[in-house]
């Protein structure tokens, strides 16, 4: 047990003895690393802002019940008590029939020319708020309001709710696909450093191979170098994402103000900022371990 | 399991080792080395001198035939166990093999290194291994600036600081003087006096200092 402790202790010492040795070599590395890694985490960053966004500024898709044309008033107060004691609805707004007719005819600059249509089309009208954001959930009440008698006609605007979850959905896919893409160019990067690292090295392991060291022995060092590159890449990529962060945020700060709202882009989680940091160390090493693994392979089989 | 073959440090048994191509480097070879003995491994340049130490330090495998080291056959071994059969042995190649990217404090404390051992007993034997050789004085110095007959001293110093049961070496006097060769085989010399194996691969057809000789012939022991 000590031996093998001291054994990483050694190889350890070594790795940051050649960091020490050539500092802007490995701070470039972890510029590349750490630049291919902010454009998938950027993107998640993007995505979850976008996401709260929509959760937080009144996403609330209405329902518009259009009712029966010349509903009593009687069943309009029914209706209104039985929608306001809805446990899925939390406002709702009545809209008389007259009052639209009067709005519309405004909106069009048609006042005082009714006289095309005399009489009035438009029913009378509740604008209905759900409680729940989620499409499926706001999709469900308005089939059940609709079955309502009273109702004639109850019409969803969810569409663009339902478009903007479905470029969320397409959001989050693109971070999964980038991610995967670029963690696999970050792979051969890191691999290929390392190759060049065991290329410069070769004398000192093939007298170490001779000598009776073996594989483990060899691979540790390279191992550790590959998970440092990999580590200072993910820290390097968390400090782009954020810096690249509170520059939008200035820019952000002042459009939300102008929407008068408080909203600023969130930095990364400490969760997803270790997850983050960890893969990248782990991509280091699987990187490592394969340029490492290949070349010891073509030594034992020339 | 050990009986008489209990003191044969290495034994062949009608070893051939062929290489790709078809070259047929040791042609059937049986003989066995005592622990402690002195042998020479004789021959002309190409007559399988190099191979036969490779063989007997697992770093080739043969063709056909046992190589049994302390009576375990380790061509049956497997690929993992094969770095520590390398370290009962201390090589010394031919090119010397040694790193010119550090010092010869360093370059002797590399087995040491690979053995798992640092730290103040490692530099009490690397010391010890300099002291040995004569250059306790130069451990700072990097191989580059060594002559060749103390670049070939650094490389016996190296085979030794793990203390091995046995001294592979292959040709360590070939591009020495004659003053230097003699002073290098006495240091062998005193190497087996003190217990240790020692086989020596050598071009010259009789060696100066006393040993059992195994003369090979076109990759074929000669009686």
């Amino acid at each position: 047990m000590m031996e093998w402790l001291h054994a990483h202790r050694l190889a350890l010492l070594i790795t940051l003895k050649k960091l020490r040795a050539t500092p802007l070599a490995h701070l470039l590395m972890a510029g590349v690393i750490g630049a291919a890694l902010s454009l998938p985490s950027g993107l998640y960053l993007l995505v979850n802002n976008l996401e709260r966004a929509a959760g937080n500024v009144s996403v609330q898709p209405q329902i518009t019940l259009f009712l029966v044309q010349n509903t009593p008033q009687e069943v309009i107060h029914t209706l209104e008590h039985k929608l306001r004691k809805h446990p899925a609805i939390e406002d709702i707004n009545f809209i008389p029939r007259d009052e639209a007719w009067k709005a519309l005819l405004e909106r069009n600059g048609l006042e005082g020319t009714g006289g095309e249509l005399e009489t009035n089309p438009l029913p009378d009208a509740f604008i209905v708020h759900a409680n729940d954001t989620d499409p499926n959930a706001v999709s469900a009440l308005q089939q059940e309001l609709s079955r309502w008698p009273e109702v004639e006609f109850a019409q969803l605007d969810a569409a663009w709710v339902k478009r903007l979850h479905a470029l969320l959905q397409l959001g989050n896919k693109l971070v999964v696909v980038l991610a995967g893409l670029l963690g696999f160019a970050l792979l051969v990067i890191i691999g290929n450093t390392i190759r060049l690292q065991i290329l410069t090295q070769r004398d000192e392991i093939e007298v170490s191979a001779l000598i009776g060291a073996t594989n483990r022995f060899i691979r540790r060092p390279f191992l550790y170098a590959g998970t440092l590159h990999g580590l200072l890449g993910g820290v390097m990529a968390w400090l782009i994402l954020h810096a690249a962060l509170f520059l939008f945020n200035v820019s952000v700060k002042d459009l939300a103000q102008l929407y008068g709202t408080d909203f600023r882009l969130e930095p990364l989680g400490l969760q997803p900022s270790w997850i983050l940091i960890g893969c990248a160390a782990a991509l280091g090493w699987v990187g490592s371990y394969f340029a490492v693994s290949r070349y010891l392979f073509n030594l034992e089989r020339p | 399991m050990k009986t008489a073959g209990d003191c044969r440090v290495i034994k062949f048994d009608a070893v051939t080792k062929r290489y790709p191509g078809g070259h047929e480097a040791l042609r059937s070879v049986s003989f066995a080395i005592d622990k402690g003995e002195m042998v020479f491994v004789t021959g002309h340049s190409g007559a399988g001198k190099t191979t036969l130490l490779k063989l007997a330090a697992a770093i080739e495998r043969p063709t056909s035939g046992t190589i049994l080291l302390n009576g375990q056959n380790i061509g049956k071994l497997r690929r993992a166990a094969l770095p520590y059969v390398r370290r009962n042995f201390g090589l010394i190649f031919q090119d010397h093999k040694l790193l010119y990217d550090r010092n010869v404090f360093d370059n002797v404390a590399l087995p040491l290194a690979i053995a798992g051992i640092s730290g103040r007993e490692a530099g009490k034997r690397v010391r010890a291994a300099l002291d040995k050789v004569g250059l306790l004085h130069r451990e700072k110095a990097m191989p580059i600036a060594l002559s060749g007959g103390e670049q070939q001293r650094l490389a016996i110093a190296r085979a030794i600081v793990s203390r091995p049961a046995i001294l592979l070496a292959d040709e360590p006097t070939g591009n020495l003087d004659a003053n230097y060769a003699r002073d290098i085989m006495e240091l062998f010399r005193s190497f087996n006096q003190v217990g240790v194996t020692v086989i020596i691969a050598t071009p010259d057809a009789a060696p100066s200092t006393t040993g059992r000789i195994l003369h090979l012939d076109h990759g074929m022991l000669a009686s």
